[in-house]
């Protein structure tokens, strides 16, 4: 049968982000598809030449938009660790608050643009209906609503007010409910079961041979979460890592779900938890030697290597992103696929390639 | 019945009141402690210039010589480093956003 290339991105219409792939097609399936990244490169990591390391927070901050809370809690975790700092109690607790805030309305944004994606326009609208809820609620705890800006080298900026944590539990129970019912049309809607099960399935062994991460692996029943390192309070917050065995669309579709409900229980847990005392502590001194450290974002594992030189600019500062690790699986699971399900597919591994890119 | 999942959400809906506000007929309410902008107090000014030294986006100028206080709203980033290292108190972060800007100029105090 005659073979066709078929381009697609990098804008296109269901593609949230610029990608490009090429794929080669034999009537109306996929037999290859060649990826190419490079449209939204900004050279974040050689910044760190000029930028000091105590404001070089703010730009991990925004190598991406979504996890931009993780990406500058990383940054710090690693400063921190190179600088033998101990964080105060009190800040690991709210760092582990806000990082799970930010998984909330990640997940629920990618459920909208799946929703999307598979022509469910209303069902994508009160998916982010109800991220609204959630970012109205960084915005009072931190002051931003992309760019929080509360981490810092030693601690973080602000602190909660009792009143905040208050508004805290009974916004999370609105959150619950509202994202019980969407979660009930996800996993329950006999049209969104067709377009999602048996779609791109990734088996274990590939999952793990191509090198996924977070959601994406969990999917396809590998148990695997950084979480389960206990970094910032997760070693005294009880949780299991959620996994699904089927490691198609539809599972990756449920994992994300599940992980919205964990992370909404943790938030509660950390809140009850919650110890007093200092947020910050004071920073001395520079940097010297060379770590690796790695997080849980939303996408799934991020690892930051730093290298320093005991001057107030670091060496080397290069990112590893949770995308980067998964887009090998995106070309594995198009392979095969319906030219109408690429979309979908695409979006599964919830590609963010500003952050790929940095 | 797997095929009315969606049934009950729309449903609800359908007679419930629109959670979008009609802007700019509403206008939004800004949230207490967000981060919308910098605002400056001349009276207790110094003119120490650590506000601009401590900029990480460069978006502060400081004339000691003129007693000039200049701010670029493009470059400011808010985070508010300038707050925590001002010696006599003088910024602070309005909740309000701040006008859109047309030029590039900077705003003098």
């Amino acid at each position: 049968m005659p073979r066709t290339i078929i381009p697609f991105g990098p804008q296109h219409p269901v593609l949230p982000e610029p990608v490009h792939l090429d794929l080669v097609v034999e009537d109306e399936r996929v037999v290859e598809a060649k990826p190419s990244i490079g449209f939204v490169h900004r050279g974040l990591e050689k910044l760190v030449e000029r930028k000091d390391f105590v404001e070089f927070v703010y730009v991990a901050e925004r190598v991406c938009g979504i996890c931009s809370f993780i990406h500058g809690q990383t940054y710090c975790q690693a400063v921190e660790a190179l600088m033998k700092i101990e964080v105060p109690p009190r800040a690991r607790y709210l760092r582990t608050i806000w990082g799970e805030l930010s998984r909330i309305h990640s997940h629920l944004l990618w459920l909208g643009l799946m929703a999307d994606a598979i022509g469910f326009e209303s069902l994508f609208m009160h998916s982010w209906r109800v991220r609204e809820q959630v970012l109205d609620l960084i915005e009072a705890t931190t002051g931003g609503r992309v760019i929080f800006g509360s981490c810092k080298i030693g601690g973080v900026r602000r602190d909660l007010t009792s009143e905040l944590v208050e508004r805290l539990a009974s916004a999370l129970s609105t959150i619950e409910r509202d994202t019980r019912d969407l979660t009930g049309v996800f996993l329950g809607d006999r049209s969104v079961q067709d377009r999602l099960c048996g779609v791109g399935v990734l088996s274990s062994a590939d999952a793990r041979d191509l090198g996924c991460v977070g959601p994406m692996l969990r999917a396809s029943g590998v148990e695997s979460d950084l979480r389960c390192t206990g970094y910032a309070a997760y070693s005294e917050l009880d949780f299991t890592r959620a996994t699904r065995p089927e490691g198609d669309s539809y599972a990756r579709c449920a994992v994300r779900c599940e992980e919205v409900f964990q992370s909404i229980d943790l938030i509660r847990q950390a809140l009850a938890r919650l110890p007093d005392g200092e947020i910050a502590v004071k920073v001395r001194g520079n940097p010297n030697g060379e770590t690796f450290m790695r997080t849980e974002q939303p996408r799934g594992e991020v690892v930051y290597h730093l290298k320093a030189n005991g001057t107030r600019n670091l060496q080397r500062f290069r990112v590893r992103t949770p995308t980067f690790a998964n887009l090998p699986a995106m070309v594995k699971v198009l392979q095969g696929c319906g030219l109408a399900d690429v979309p979908v597919l695409v979006l599964t591994i919830d590609p963010c390639i500003s952050c790929t890119e940095r | 019945m797997a095929y009315f999942a969606m049934s009950k959400l729309a449903l609800k809906w359908a007679f419930a009141r629109p959670c979008t506000t009609r802007y700019p007929f509403e206008p939004r309410q800004a949230l207490p402690g967000s981060r919308g902008r910098l605002v400056f107090t001349r009276d207790n000014c110094v003119y120490c210039t650590v506000c601009a030294k401590r900029c990480p986006t460069g978006a502060l100028a400081v004339n000691r010589a003129q007693k000039r206080w200049a701010i670029d709203r493009l470059m400011c980033i808010t985070c508010g480093c300038c707050i925590e290292v001002c010696p006599r108190k003088c910024l602070e972060l309005a909740p309000e956003h701040a006008t859109p800007v047309v030029t590039k100029d900077r705003e003098s105090f």
